[in-house]
């Protein structure tokens, strides 16, 4: 059931591309995310599992700062990208999420075109010099994001019109145009049919040659079927992290076996 | 008999109706309320409806009616000759009311008995003099013509109250005597109650149709009076208002139409950038301390009633327009002008337009604003490109909601805009509006009959079809944009 | 996917986060510039609110202060009941004018008894215009209520003359009395004359609260008893029809109408009724309540069923909103013990739900309260000085309106009636305070949440 991930070029590599040490999240009076240590390769994917109401999207929010748009949610610790501090007072959220892209449970695309949807990024962010420029990275992304021969002739219509597998590829392909080097995933195959999710998995198994990949997911099989590394949370604790076959096949942590063997979850 | 006592004697059988049904079925059930198809006090209630539904129903018919029968059966006894220069026979009707009124107060301070009454002649008795002997004032003295309709009015009125008295009270007996025969164990009184309630329910709801079809009816029943005195064409297309009192007037509706959309149309060039922008700062920067106190005091500018703006726009903003602003630049010298109006009706609109553009803005769904953030973009940026484009159909409705209460706006442009019906581009000049116009044609002097009254209910129905047509449109694109996120 | 394997990676160069570039500078300039803008426009509101506010106060303060003279009077029988028979029929053929000079003669015993000389050309009849045209109408009502006070010598505290008054609340100066046909300064010397003895004073104006209107050129004298009144009278006419139809008509169309499009028409019906403007209801008004059913003109009856219709809507959309707000577990556990549907309604939904009924149906009330326009057309503006009966007669007596009498005033030549006015308001918006405070108590007090 669990086919050995393709572990080849992330390997040799081991590089670290994101760094986070004693983190702390606190909503209000609630402590979210107790002293979590992680290190996250860069050009790998790096599940994050656990039960729900773990913190692990809370975790994942942390990474581009996103829980700043929450009034009571507070962040303490280090989180270190390319070994600068995120939560450093000289860092602009705004271009750390160009770097760090983000990709969402539910897919959200705005109710514009196809190619607004995708041409948002780099405009706001001023990626293309002109019109052939921008032309150009929506049809990059559009490919990268592995949708392109199924909307390059309708690139104007609506990106709400497209079905629920489509809409998710589109935001990839939308979070990838603004060329992050990081792209964070919360459950992004929650939402959709097992068609779409297979479609969406194979997408992401690309994408790691190119970004560091973070996914949040509830599915232990998509964990082993998509990533490298694997993150074991439970209630706010990071309990075990390592190799994802490690994780499955020989847990460390009795929490982490429990939750595998599906006794807890 | 009056009215009130005649209701007054309805409720009290209904409610000695209500204790006896529910003491019958108790006594038919041999004192054994289970055995009662019903609780016992379903079967009182079922009386109570039977004897007080009916008879109140015939009662309130028979007062919305009455008066009208009586004016036609009346109106007839009133020689042509009594009715004098520049009244009406409306206006001699008035007096026929007052003079059976003042009969009336009259016997009941005895200054006169029915028998003289009965006997008393307008040409010989000063019936104006006895009248204001008890405290009830007349205009003129009294025509005999005109005396004898009065006699024969209180004579009708008081047949009528006592015919209506008399079948009122019957109805309720019998009502209540039928529904007490019927009681028995088996009887399904709740059934019959509920249904009753439910019927009443219905009836309540139907209220507001009946208003709506009240609108409509004595708008378009009196405009229709009004064309046949008035050409239409001279209505719609005359570009001057005129009124004279002795006929042949101007009664266009542009320059009315004109004053009311520019004054609108400064009011929402004032109020809808704030409003929106208000609505904006509120739902998506501030913080809650700021929100807690913003929001209360945008509230407080909501529950002002249009006459405080009013007084505003007369005391303060039309005085400070025209010493800062028209008299210096030499443009005017009124202090109710087109922009004093449009500027004080703005600031009313403000919250009106916050707080529906609010409701609209946050109904766009997070994962929008999360989509936007997460690609980096800044807020401004996610307003202006992703939330408001997604709010449009919204805000749009809601701007159209505000027109449409700016058009139907009374109070404000009165004290604030002037009475000068002009077609003019100068904002520091006094014009007029529809709804100025409506007010100052139904308060004025002139008799009721003549056009230039009437001609404020054919402002009325145009202005019920403007603002009919801009609620109808804003409410379905309201309703279209919410089943969008839906 | 088919470039997924071939480039290197992102093309764009890795920048440091610690430097901010030249772009998101830019626009974070311009992120500052869409927030103050949102600041600027919520200072406007906030400006306007706090202007409004003050301009009304500040106009409307000085009304609820009033001057006052007081004279002994001597109720000189000569005057007032020539042939000493003590006839009551006769001594009501005397008017206000013959109990004019009765002032005069008291102003001179006043100025008389503190010393005051009166200055050059001011005549003791010009001294006596010091005193309000309503003191003679006030000692006329006191002799007829009891003629045996003929013949002695009353204290009264006569009002003060508008122009006084004005000239203590600095509304009338010396240099503008100069210019004033109705007031010299003199008069105001005189005035200053009389305060230094105690004869004038300027208090409270309870006055102001329980007096009736008062004639174009005596504002000193008007009051808001008749309006206030009669505002009130339509209030309990409102509450007494809005409160069980509003509930009765929500009920049915919330929990009881089928769905189809007669159901459909009364919601539209509905929401459009909310969106017409006033002066339509107004118009409405008479020309069914006045015209055709033959209501008395000016009367609370009638602009209480105007206010009415007007304020249906409101209530019935709070009205529904709060049964909605009952959550459907409540009606199924009521449905589920074998009660009728509508036991269920009355005995569970509706008591839950009552609170924000009450909640929506004073906000209505408020709304009507201050509501003005339709009151205009159904003769509200008359001028009336009695006092309407007590109900249920009362409701058919002509009587005034907060907000048209505070209208009323505007439209009168004498800026003393612009500070009446105010002060009207005034009133009018501490009456929409307390009913709005009640509202949010009772929101706050019984809140659900389920």
């Amino acid at each position: 059931m669990y086919d050995a991930p393709n572990l080849g070029d992330a390997v040799d590599q081991k590089e670290t591309k994101i760094t986070a040490r004693g983190v702390q999240v606190y909503y209000g009076d609630t402590h979210a995310i107790k002293d979590v240590d992680v290190d996250i390769e860069a050009k790998a994917v790096t599940a994050f599992i656990g039960p729900s109401g773990c913190g692990k999207s809370t975790f994942l929010r942390c990474l581009n700062r996103m829980n700043d748009t929450i009034d009571v949610c507070r962040v303490e610790g280090d989180i270190l990208i390319d070994g600068e501090d995120i939560y450093d007072k000289r860092v602009d959220p705004v271009q750390l999420r160009a770097k760090v892209g983000m990709v969402f449970q539910k897919p959200n695309p705005f109710p514009k075109s196809i190619y607004d949807n995708i041409a948002y990024g780099p405009r706001i962010h001023g990626l293309a010099r002109n019109k052939a420029d921008l032309d150009e990275i929506v049809e990059k992304s559009l490919r990268r994001g592995a949708i392109w021969d199924e909307v390059k002739d309708r690139l104007n219509e609506p990106g709400t019109g497209l079905s629920g597998g489509q809409q998710q590829r589109l935001c990839i392909a939308r979070a990838i145009a603004t060329e992050p080097e990081v792209l964070l995933m919360d459950e992004p195959c929650s939402a959709l049919d097992p068609i779409a999710t297979a479609q969406v998995e194979e997408l992401i198994d690309e994408l790691h040659h190119r970004y560091s990949v973070v996914i949040v997911t509830h599915s232990m099989q998509q964990a082993a079927r998509v990533s490298q590394r694997t993150a074991f949370f439970h209630l706010g604790n990071l309990v075990e992290f390592g190799d994802t076959s490690q994780i499955f096949t020989n847990p460390k942590d009795e929490r982490t076996e429990s939750y595998i063997t599906g006794r807890i979850g | 008999m009056s009215a009130g006592l005649v209701i007054l004697a309805i409720v009290l059988i209904a409610t000695i109706g209500f204790f006896l049904g529910r003491s019958r079925a108790i006594s038919q059930a041999g004192g054994d309320p289970r055995e009662l198809h019903s609780l016992p006090a379903y079967y009182g209630q079922t009386v109570f409806l039977f004897a007080a539904v009916p008879a109140l129903l015939v009662t309130i018919a028979w007062l919305l009616l009455q008066s009208t029968f009586v004016d036609t059966r009346v109106t007839g006894m009133i020689n042509d000759a009594d009715i004098a220069e520049g009244s009406s026979r409306a206006l001699v009707m008035g007096d026929v009311r007052r003079i059976a009124n003042g009969l009336n107060v009259a016997i009941e301070r005895d200054a006169l008995t029915e028998e003289q009454i009965e006997t008393m002649r307008a040409d010989e008795t000063d019936v104006r003099a006895v009248l204001g002997g008890v405290g009830v004032a007349l205009g003129s003295s009294v025509q005999q013509s005109v005396f004898e309709a009065s006699k024969e009015f209180r004579q009708i009125t008081s047949t009528l109250r006592n015919a209506m008295a008399v079948i009122a009270i019957s109805l309720s007996l019998i009502g209540g005597a039928f529904a007490l025969s019927r009681i028995h164990p088996e009887f399904r009184a709740r059934n019959i109650s509920e249904t009753a309630v439910k019927a009443l329910l219905l009836l309540c709801s139907g209220v507001a149709v009946l208003t709506t079809i009240g609108i409509i009816a004595s708008l378009v029943f009196e405009s229709a009076h009004f064309f046949k005195l008035h050409p239409a064409s001279n209505f719609f297309f005359n570009s001057t208002w005129n009124p004279q009192f002795r006929g042949g007037s101007d009664l266009g509706i542009l320059p009315l139409l004109w004053g009311t959309l520019y004054v609108s149309f400064i009011a929402l060039i004032f109020a809808v950038p704030i409003g929106l922008l208000v609505a904006i700062y509120l739902s998506e920067y501030a913080t809650k301390r700021v929100r807690s106190i913003v929001k209360p005091a945008v509230e407080i500018l909501a529950g002002i009633p249009t006459i405080v703006y009013g007084l505003f726009a007369l005391i303060t903003v039309g005085p400070m327009l025209r010493d800062y602003f028209a008299q210096p630049l030499g443009l005017g010298t009124s202090s109710s002008s087109v922009l004093t109006a449009g500027l004080v009706m703005g600031v009313m609109l403000i919250p009106f337009v916050s707080s529906l553009s609010d409701d609209v803005i946050n109904s766009v769904p997070q994962a929008m604003r999360d989509g936007s953030y997460g690609l980096g973009a800044t807020q401004s940026e996610t307003v202006k490109q992703i939330i408001l484009p997604a709010a449009l159909p919204g805000i749009v409705g809601a701007i159209l909601l505000a027109a449409s209460r700016a058009i139907g706006e009374t109070m404000i442009v009165v004290m604030g805009a002037g009475a000068a019906a002009k077609l003019s581009l100068n904002p520091f000049e006094a014009m007029t509006t529809i709804t100025v116009k409506i007010v100052s044609q139904l308060t004025g002097d002139t008799e009721f009959a003549s056009p230039e009254t009437l001609v404020a209910f054919a402002l009325g129905l145009s202005l019920f079809v403007i603002t009919l047509g801009l609620n109808v449109l804003a409410l379905y694109i309201v309703r279209k944009y919410r089943e969008q996120y839906e | 996917m088919t470039d997924a394997t071939s480039s290197s990676p992102a093309s764009k160069p890795s920048t440091s986060l610690m430097t901010i570039d030249a772009r998101t500078k830019k626009r974070n300039a311009a992120e500052k510039r869409f927030r103050s803008y949102g600041v600027a426009a919520i200072v406007v509101a906030m400006l306007a609110l706090v202007g409004l506010m003050t301009s009304i106060i500040s106009s409307g303060a000085p009304s609820f202060k009033q001057t006052f003279i007081t004279l002994d009077v001597y109720m000189d029988p000569a005057r007032l009941d020539k042939d000493g028979s003590g006839d009551r029929d006769k001594i009501a053929k005397v008017s206000t004018f013959g109990y004019a000079p009765l002032i005069e003669a008291a102003i001179q015993k006043a100025v008389d008894g503190n010393n005051i000389t009166l200055a050059e050309g001011l005549s003791v009849k010009k001294a006596a215009d010091l005193v309000s045209k309503e003191g003679p109408a006030e000692m006329r009502r006191t002799v007829l209520a009891d003629t045996s006070v003929i013949g002695e010598t009353l204290t009264f505290q006569f009002l003060a003359s508008g122009r006084i008054d004005g000239y203590y609340k600095g509304r009338v100066t010396m240099e503008t009395a100069e210019l004033d046909g109705n007031i010299s300064p003199e008069q105001l010397m005189l005035a200053d004359d009389f305060k230094k003895a105690g004869i004038v004073e300027t208090k409270f104006n309870w006055g102001f609260l329980t007096r009736a209107d008062a004639s174009e050129n005596r504002p000193e004298a008007a009051g808001l008893g008749v309006a206030i009144l009669g505002s009130l009278y339509m209030m309990i006419v409102v509450l007494c029809l809005t409160l069980p139809i509003g509930v009765a008509a929500s009920i049915y169309l919330e929990e009881f109408a089928p769905k189809n499009w007669i159901t459909d028409l009364v919601e539209v019906n509905i929401s459009n009724l909310a969106a017409v403007p006033s002066i339509v209801f107004g118009i409405l008004g008479l020309a069914i309540f006045i015209n055709f059913a033959g209501l008395p003109q000016s009367a609370p009856i009638v602009g209480g069923l105007v206010l009415t219709l007007m304020t249906l809507p409101t209530i019935i959309i709070a009205t529904r909103a709060s049964l909605k707000a009952v959550p459907p577990s409540i009606r199924d556990a009521a449905l589920g013990v074998g009660a009728s549907k509508m036991q269920a309604v009355f005995h569970h939904v509706l008591p839950l739900a009552a609170p924000g009924i009450l909640t929506g149906t004073i906000i209505g009330l408020a709304q009507a309260l201050g509501e003005t326009a339709p009151l205009l057309l159904i003769g509200m503006v008359a001028f009336v000085r009695e006092y309407p009966g007590a109900p249920p007669e009362g409701f058919f007596d002509p009587a005034a309106a907060l907000p048209v009498q505070v209208y009323n005033w505007t439209q009168r030549a004498d800026p003393a009636f612009v500070e009446r006015a105010s002060g009207a308001i005034i009133v009018l918006l501490v009456f929409l305070l307390v009913m709005n405070a009640v509202a949010i108590i009772l929101r706050r007090r019984f809140e659900r949440r389920w």
